[in-house]
């Protein structure tokens, strides 16, 4: 006779809310031991700096491909959805805002995560499961401070210019499309913009990009960290960063939108 | 000098260390003996903390190395040399700059003497110009000797080599029994070799302990071992030899 094992669903959701909470837990002191090991010497600028190439020059192609795209159709959507009001005018200012508050930082971010955070989840994982962190912990070296700080600090200050350079581009892409193809007098575009879209905007803009940054470099690098089982598990690792960190910085787009809203 | 005293670790419920007694004299060499799978690589990551033993402890020089914090066992290590079983080379790094890691962190030399002692401690291990190769590029043998090189280039008071000479032919595993002996010789090392050689063990070996079942069944000096009573000691010697 075969045995039934018959979970209800308050016990599926029982053990998968313990994983959770398990998994989160040890995400925290992931992140605990992160702090420590950064505010301790030796600073570590040449592998920072190298980070900082990696994730900042070596994204720009993608950026920049994405951006312009991404920036006309919005303009094109746009241009074509406020004809109906005779509010072509606003086109300039609508993209702008919608640019440098939300499209420019999320989506550098998403592709940055893409990018950049499997990369890195790939070359943890791939030193994990190979026992080089294993090795560097016997040498002395906290594999911590080594990989992950200058991966975070690089992904806290790049994020950043990368989010302008998608807000400059993307924006640049709507003007095209409005001038050339919807045939919106440009001055309207521009003065439009200008008057618009604040510093404040592009500041809140920037912020949230470094959020994002520093979210999709720690738990790209903790998923990294944290692989298990060979060449299969780190293939498992990368494609957690991406999922892990994209969902993370979407949901935390929300909230913190609804900070900056409220209090600037 | 080590002493591990009674040590026990499980992963997912499979035990396999079951109360591991042992002491590593020190300035001496030791060499733990055992069948593949038996826990050798595991016991050995308990002797410098890279594992935490569910129960038992290990202490270093008197000091208990799973009470440390993170930057005391971090500082801690500094005394230790090891060589992986696979030998764990950074492989974003090239041969000479894996083996000048540890000088690099830890020496406060020119770059100059780093450069000299990274080509003394490759010449002690047979290599030669092969300083600008990556890991990738080299046979698992050389492998184990730039790991070898790069665990011994800080001249640490302990090294732990783990299988230093498998995988090698014969002329090289007599020369790296002969480092091993060396360099304890010379800075008077605490070694301890895990080592599936029997030949080669019993004459480096001032101690030898066989590891079975999560146990240590015997030990003592090469002549207790080949002296030893115990059935399973007995049947891996005389398959081994
Ligand atoms: N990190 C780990 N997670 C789960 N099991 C492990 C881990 N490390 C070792 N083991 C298990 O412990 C046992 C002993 O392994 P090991 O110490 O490598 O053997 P050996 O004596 O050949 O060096 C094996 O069954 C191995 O599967
Ligand atoms: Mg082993």
């Amino acid at each position: 006779m075969t045995q039934l094992n018959f979970q209800g669903p308050f016990e599926v959701a029982g053990s998968g809310l313990m994983t959770f909470i398990r998994y989160l837990g040890d995400f925290f002191l992931f992140v605990r031991s992160y702090f420590l090991w950064n505010f301790r010497p030796p600073w570590r600028w040449a592998l920072t700096f190298k980070q900082m190439e990696f994730i900042g020059i070596y994204s720009l192609p993608i950026i920049v491909l994405t951006a312009t795209f991404s920036g006309m159709v919005f303009g094109l959507q746009i241009g074509y959805a406020f004809r109906a009001f005779n509010a072509e005018s606003m086109v300039g200012s609508t993209v702008g805002l919608a640019l440098t508050r939300e499209i420019g930082p999320v989506f550098a971010s998403l592709m940055v995560a893409a990018r950049a955070g499997s990369a890195m989840a790939a070359e943890i994982g791939s030193m994990k499961v190979t026992e080089q962190l294993d090795a560097m912990s016997t040498m002395a070296v906290n594999p911590i401070q080594y990989l992950v700080v200058p991966r975070v600090t690089a992904g806290v200050l790049v994020v950043p210019l990368l989010s302008i350079v998608y807000i400059a581009v993307g924006i640049l892409g709507a003007y095209v499309v409005s001038i050339y193809m919807l045939h919106i007098p440009d001055v309207y575009f521009i003065q439009k913009l200008e008057y618009y879209v604040d510093p404040s905007d592009v500041m809140g803009g920037v912020v949230k990009a470094a959020v994002f940054g520093f979210l999709l470099a720690l738990i790209s690098c903790y998923c990294g960290y944290r692989t298990e089982g060979g060449a299969e598990g780190v293939g498992r690792s990368t494609t957690k960063a991406v999922v892990v960190s994209s969902v993370t910085i979407l949901v935390t787009d929300y909230f913190l939108t609804s900070w900056i809203l409220e209090f600037f | 000098m080590i002493q591990l005293i009674n040590i026990r670790k499980s992963f997912n419920g499979n035990q396999v260390l079951k109360g591991v007694n042992l002491h590593i004299p020190k300035g001496k060499v030791t060499v733990i003996l055992g069948p593949s799978g038996c826990g050798k690589s595991v016991l050995m990551k308990h002797m410098i903390g890279l594992l935490v033993p569910d129960e038992g402890r290990v202490q270093v020089d008197g000091v208990d190395i799973h009470r440390l914090d993170d930057a005391r066992l971090n500082k801690f290590r500094k005394k230790f040399g090891m060589l992986f079983q696979s030998a764990a080379l950074f492989d974003s790094l090239t041969v000479g700059e894996n083996v000048a890691f540890p000088l690099v962190e830890h020496a406060s030399f020119s770059k100059r003497a780093i450069d000299d002692r990274v080509q003394e401690c490759l010449a002690l291990v047979g290599l030669q110009n092969i300083v600008h190769k990556m890991p990738s590029e080299l046979s698992g043998g050389m492998r184990k000797r730039v790991g070898l090189a790069r665990a011994i280039a800080l001249q640490p008071e302990i090294i732990l080599y783990d299988e230093p000479t498998t995988g090698l032919d014969p002329l090289m595993t007599d020369a790296i029994n002969h480092l091993i002996i060396d360099t304890q010789k010379k800075l008077s090392v605490t070694s301890v070799v895990i080592s599936h050689d029997i030949e080669g063990t019993f004459e480096v070996a001032h101690k030898v302990a066989v590891l079975h079942e999560g146990v240590i069944v015997a030990e003592g000096s090469s002549r207790d071992i080949t002296g030893s009573s115990h059935p399973f000691v007995q049947k891996f010697l005389s398959k081994r030899s």
